[in-house]
């Protein structure tokens, strides 16, 4: 543990704003790409690019970069059970519709 | 002067214990939100014609539109942050008021699109979207509650924020002081996080 955590617990404010040009340019591609068709791909691609979005979001504008450990186990933790439900969903769903 | 001094150095403070209580609502939406990407992520696999026919009917437009005002007002949210930790309390107010200004635009652009399709015919149990096929009934279902409900969340939002920028004028919320107006910062930023995968999914299908 830092002793001056409360000055650790701060950005400046040049990152945010080169967040903010990534997010803006990961929107422009999104919406470019979305215009080709990858077949099963495409919503893939869509999915990663939003996920590469809300990496950004979470890790400089939510400060959890800097914030403390705990906080990213926590996250990792409530994707990880969102992850898990999400899979077996489909893999019961997917399993319904072929037979 | 004095006494209330005394109580000052008496309260007790726990900042990380506070914005860890708000990490862990924030979890409670993800569970909310995630409901409806599940039934979202089932109806399209199980209607995906209907959905990529019913998708064209979003302005793809007015979504940019959207999602580049939500990022921004992002952007103000956290610049106003930093503001106030580099004790510039004016200019930390000013980000906060061009985020609610940013909070209020989006909604204006959410009422055009709305309305849009109320004059086509298209709302919940209107007699052009009844007539047609079972999956675009559920697309437009879809459309209407999960950004219905995001756009709830972006008026609870500017409220919340309106709030910390009174307590902020006030002098409640202060440099050595701020962990509230960043656990609004943190609700604003999850609004957006929610925005990025509503837009992919609804406007950019077709």
């Amino acid at each position: 543990m830092h002793k001056d955590e409360t000055h650790q617990h701060m950005h400046r404010y040049g990152i945010y704003i080169l967040v903010w040009m990534g997010l803006l340019t990961l929107t422009g591609v999104t919406v470019a790409v979305a215009g080709i068709n990858f077949g099963a791909l495409t919503i893939a691609t869509a999915l990663i690019i939003a996920a590469i979005k809300s990496y950004l979001v979470l890790t400089i504008f939510m400060h959890l970069r800097i914030e403390q450990r705990v906080f990213r186990i926590f996250l990792v933790v409530a994707l990880f059970f969102f992850i898990i439900s999400i899979v077996l969903l489909f893999a019961d769903y997917s399993f319904l519709i072929k037979s | 002067m004095n006494s209330q001094e005394h109580v000052v150095s008496h309260v007790h403070r726990d900042d990380i214990a506070s914005r860890m209580g708000m990490w862990l609502f924030l979890f409670t939406e993800l569970i909310l939100f995630g409901g409806m990407f599940f039934l979202y992520s089932v109806y399209r696999f199980m209607n995906a014609e209907a959905f990529h026919v019913a998708a064209k009917e979003l302005n793809t437009l007015i979504g940019c539109f959207n999602t580049a005002i939500l990022l921004t007002s992002s952007l103000t949210m956290a610049l106003s942050i930093t503001a106030l930790q580099k004790d510039k309390k004016n200019l930390s107010i000013f980000f906060q008021l061009i985020t609610i200004v940013l909070a209020f635009g989006f909604l204006i652009n959410k009422y055009f699109e709305w309305a849009a399709k109320f004059d086509h015919g298209i709302y919940p149990g209107s007699d052009t979207l009844l007539a047609k096929e079972s999956g675009e009934i559920l697309f437009f279902g879809l459309y209407y509650v999960m950004t219905g409900l995001h756009g709830l969340h972006v008026i609870i939002g500017a409220v919340l924020i309106g709030v910390m920028t009174r307590l902020t004028i006030k002098g409640v919320i202060t440099k050595d002081s701020y962990v509230k107006l960043e656990s609004a910062g943190l609700y604003w930023h999850l609004v957006d996080i929610i925005w990025i995968f509503l837009f992919p999914l609804f406007y950019l299908i077709t």
